[in-house]
């Protein structure tokens, strides 16, 4: 029956895909929600020097309507993070997100009581980009990651549950997640607090057979 | 004329295909021919402002030593503007829970229909023009007013304070600026004597000393400054940006729009452009005549390529001044408007009356 039985099943859906995906890659319209000293870096990556404008990603709307990526520019912290949740609210499907530099990926050093550790924790992140700042090839290179991430989206099925950690998060995507913990770093703290063996011993040993 | 002709062709033709037709026929066969036209001038306009927007953004990032759209396409970026509407089109349409649904949903329409009936009577030669009205500049001039209805029903339906705001700023700035707008193109028409676009642009042709921008030296030349900073205006360009100024306004009155609603506003403001330019094309250089009479290339190719040439060059200068200028503040913006351009466009245009009856 038609092109189906011709070329394979889901031909239609994948050329569908293939086409739909290409737009939406080489059209990110970014919202930049700059807090803090990566803006320089993200600046920088706007400049002429590197230019994001040859991936077609140079259009800045400040409009989170108008927005297809929210790119969260530095640390976020306790007081911005309702305002960070309503603009990724407010931004319309498909959107996605690049969590730019530690800060915003991780809390970065500011490992306290008034920072967000990660924006992950408020809304879901698309691709995460190293540094302190990063350096703009940095951004480049995440850039391109979330094009490769968006040409192997289904299109249809958009919808479907994300999984994170090898749990499905729920049939909506804002719905607020609880991060994996962290014990790696808090073994660190504790081996500052006391004597005891270091944390990473027995995993050197296990390296070593 | 291109209505007329092509539903003329396809009469002939169902007449020779249907010997029994009778004398009203035409109703039906009019009515088809006109669909035509006017899906030709929708896809001419579509591609038209696409390629504006992909040139924009090749202006912009020359002018700032970048490269822009490298990756699209293959050569230069071609197809980024073809992704972004991809893109747009398949985008979530929000209608914030509390606009005003009905008014919302109407208002880019109203834009965009208002822009493109401004192309009916652009005259890309001396016949291939959709519709030669005799009241061609008038016609022009009552639609584009238009816009500003639509302007205000967008930023009043999105009940949101950017939107509101901006919507107040543009339609103070669009209604101030058709004053001079107005007086400028009043000077065109008094040299040509009539208000239809073919006739002003066949009253300057023959090469371009005849073009209007020389006559009554220096009041025709401040005429066509006049017209083209009004429709800088008129057009939400940059520096008179103030409708959608992004550090004071987020994006101004299209802030709740989303998706293909938002690309109709965009399409509206690049459409527009082309349309101010050609109109001081037609009315200051010449319209489809050329720079210099060649007798031997016909109208058919001649016209439509210096009407846009000449057009596209001055929607360049705009993209040029876009990417010199600072934004203006809105008090400077409303003083150049009342303070300057209109008492010089008033004096200039009773100028230019005085010579055109005193030589004529």
């Amino acid at each position: 029956m038609g092109l189906e039985t011709i070329f394979g099943s889901g031909f239609i859906t994948s050329q569908l895909n293939k086409i739909i995906n290409w737009g939406r890659k080489n059209s990110f319209f970014p919202l930049p929600f700059v807090t803090a000293c990566c803006g320089m870096e993200f600046m920088a990556t706007w400049g002429s020097h590197y230019d994001v404008a040859r991936f077609g990603a140079e259009l800045p709307r400040f409009s989170p309507r108008q927005s297809d990526l929210l790119m969260v520019v530095g640390t976020i912290n306790h007081k911005i993070a309702p305002v960070l949740k309503r603009v990724y609210d407010q931004m319309c499907e498909p959107k996605w997100v690049i969590a730019f530099g530690a800060c915003a990926s991780s809390g970065g050093f500011y490992r306290n009581y008034a920072t967000v550790q990660g924006i992950d924790r408020i809304i879901p992140v698309d691709v995460y980009i190293a540094g302190c700042p990063p350096r703009p090839e940095a951004v480049l290179e995440g850039l391109m990651l979330l094009q490769k991430k968006v040409e192997g989206e289904d299109v249809l099925n958009r919808g479907a549950p994300i999984m994170v950690n090898g749990q499905a998060y729920s049939e909506d995507r804002l719905v607020h997640v609880e991060p994996p913990v962290d014990h790696r770093a808090d073994q660190v703290v504790a081996s500052h607090e006391g004597p005891g063996v270091h944390p990473w011993q027995g995993f050197e040993e296990t390296e070593r057979r | 004329m291109l209505v007329e002709w092509v539903a003329w062709l396809m009469r002939t033709v169902a007449e020779f295909v249907l010997p029994f037709t009778a004398s009203w026929t035409w109703i039906p066969w009019y009515t088809i021919a006109l669909l035509h036209v006017a899906a030709i001038l929708l896809v001419v306009i579509s591609i038209l402002t696409m390629f504006l927007v992909w040139l924009e953004r090749k202006v912009s990032a020359h002018m700032q030593d970048r490269l822009g759209p490298m990756r699209v396409g293959g050569w230069h970026g071609w197809a980024q503007s073809i992704a972004d509407g991809l893109k747009l089109l398949l985008k979530e349409d929000i209608i914030p829970a509390m606009a005003d649904k009905p008014v919302f949903k109407i208002a880019p329409l109203l834009i965009f229909g208002a822009t493109f009936m401004s192309f009916v009577v652009l005259p890309f030669s001396q016949n291939i023009i959709v519709s030669n009205l005799n009241i061609g500049v008038l016609f022009i001039y009552g639609i584009s007013t238009v816009v500003v209805i639509g302007i205000i029903m967008a930023g009043w339906s999105s009940n949101n304070k950017w939107s509101l705001l901006g919507a107040m700023r543009s339609a103070a700035q669009l209604v101030s600026y058709e004053i001079p707008v107005g007086l400028s193109l009043l000077a065109g028409v008094v040299m040509a004597g009539s208000l239809s676009t073919v006739e002003i642009s066949l009253a300057q042709s023959g090469g371009f000393w005849n073009w209007f921008i020389w006559r009554c030296f220096p009041f025709g030349f401040i005429a066509a400054v006049a017209l083209y900073v009004g429709a800088l205006a008129e057009t939400n360009r940059t520096p008179f940006d103030l409708a959608e100024a992004e550090s004071e306004l987020v994006s101004g009155y299209h802030t709740e729009y989303s998706g293909f609603r938002w690309a109709l506003f965009f399409l509206a403001e690049y459409a527009n452009m082309f349309v101010a330019s050609a109109l001081v094309v037609i009315l200051f250089l010449g319209g489809f005549s050329g720079i210099i009479p060649i007798a031997f290339v016909p109208d058919v190719i001649a016209g439509p390529f210096w009407f846009l040439s000449k057009t596209l060059f001055l929607v360049f200068v705009m993209m040029w001044i876009r990417w010199t200028l600072p934004r203006l503040r809105v008090d400077q913006l409303m003083g150049m408007c009342w303070k300057y351009l209109i008492p010089i466009a008033l004096v200039n245009l009773g100028a230019i009356g005085l010579w055109t009856s005193m030589s004529g």
